[in-house]
């Protein structure tokens, strides 16, 4: 996946997608099951990540690469995603709170803030249906790195960052507040931006938009999600 | 208690509501609600360029409670709602409530889970403004039909005879999804 061959470049069938971890499977928008309005309904799109997965990812990457996986020996087997510039490692949930510390006070990673905390719902990869993601920032090398954890729904529990990057803190209860991840040893995980007494998490996919239709004399305009059908 | 229970009748009274309605119009004392984006349209009215000191309006009250006229301007969450209305709560008699935006009238563009369509949900609001945001100009004008009817506002028994009628004439109303037709 490295190296661009003109057989690496055709649109992928269904095992390589299959291979390349497809994570969401789209069968288009405005017609129910079809995003064609010719009538010709065989649209369907393969989502997976893009980029590189394999070393070397070109510099500073490799060095954190290399170091990463020198301090952590575990850290081999971790998948890590290089793609326009940015390196993503997916690190394994009981394995956040050693990387974390280990980047934070080693003298060559030094990330020094983790300038966020987001967090993604990908409902088709049962298993690790959440994500979080936390970005971190190195003052010291001026690069950034992405740490992404997953878990699964039935089971949202990920380790806080709160006492390792303080700054995370209020974005660990958004996260919370909008996914249903649980941080385990938060200081207080609790909602943030919904009323306290919200029930649900708006941001996963599966929550409604929860639009109210729009009533005009003699005329109703229905709520965003509602709107279009080729019926 | 106080000036209500002394109130004359007849053309007296119609003088009196004069002179009071003018008072109120000429010096309104704005509490701060500035929500979202046209907050920054309701401090650029105080600015020198459009200036609402022209009206007596500059001085907005951080305290509820000695204020008269809130101008509720950008989006209201969900979160926000209980909020604003216990401000309103605070707010002694005569009280107007001026509705700055689109998504305070309405909600807006924002038609989803955490925006409340509309403060008139939990307000009774006196004066809308459409825009996203309103130009200080379009505020203006707000603040002159809202002082008109600041104006023409009874008190005392007419009041509560105004209060009646208005009752009244909502129940009597059709209801406006029934209005069919005007959409031309």
């Amino acid at each position: 996946m490295s190296e661009q061959t003109p057989e690496q470049n055709l649109p992928a069938t269904g095992d390589e997608a299959v291979s390349r971890s497809v994570f969401e499977t789209r069968k288009g928008m405005w017609t129910a099951g079809s995003s064609d309005t010719s009538g010709y309904n065989g649209l369907v799109r393969h989502l997976s990540m893009p980029g590189q997965t394999e070393p070397p990812f070109g510099q500073p990457f490799d060095a954190i690469h290399s170091r990463a996986i020198e301090l952590i020996p575990s850290l081999a087997d971790a998948r890590f995603l290089f793609d326009r510039g940015e390196l993503t490692i997916y690190v394994p949930r009981d394995q956040l709170l050693e990387v974390a510390k280990v980047f934070r006070d080693d003298a060559h990673l030094r990330f020094e803030v983790c300038v966020s905390v987001n967090g993604v719902h990908y409902p088709e990869e049962s298993g690790s249906e959440l994500h979080s993601v936390a970005h971190l920032l190195s003052y010291t090398h001026n690069r950034r790195v992405r740490l992404e954890v997953t878990c699964p729904e039935d089971d949202p529990h990920i380790p806080s960052l709160a006492a390792i990057y303080p700054m995370v803190d209020w974005h660990e209860r958004e996260t919370w507040d909008m996914f249903g991840i649980v941080f385990d040893g938060h200081p207080s995980l609790t909602r943030i931006l919904m009323p306290d007494d919200w029930q649900g998490h708006p941001q996963r996919k599966d929550y409604p938009l929860g639009g109210v239709d729009v009533e005009y004399k003699g005329a109703k305009v229905p709520a965003p999600d509602n709107r279009r059908s080729y019926f | 208690m106080g000036i209500e229970d002394k109130l004359p009748s007849g053309i007296l009274l119609t003088t009196l509501e004069g002179v009071f309605g003018w008072l109120r119009q000429a010096s309104f004392w704005p509490a701060t609600m500035g929500l979202a984006c046209c907050a920054i349209e309701m401090m650029a009215f105080g600015t020198p360029r459009y200036d609402s000191g022209r009206w007596g309006q500059e001085v907005f009250r951080a305290s509820p409670r000695q204020a008269d006229l809130m101008i509720v301007s950008g989006r209201v969450s969900q979160k926000m709602a209980p909020v604003i209305r216990q401000v309103y709560d605070q707010m002694p008699n005569p009280k107007w409530v001026l509705s700055m935006g689109a998504c305070a009238s309405s909600g807006g563009m924002f038609n989803n889970y955490a925006i409340v369509q509309g403060c008139d949900h939990f307000l009774p609001v006196d004066m809308y403004v459409p825009g996203c945001p309103p130009r200080p100009d379009m505020l203006i004008e707000a603040m002159f039909k809202l002082r008109k009817m600041v104006q023409n506002r009874p008190i005392g028994p007419n009041e509560a005879a105004a209060i009646e009628e208005a009752e009244q004439a909502a129940l009597a109303a059709p209801a406006k999804i029934e209005m069919k037709g005007l959409m031309r």
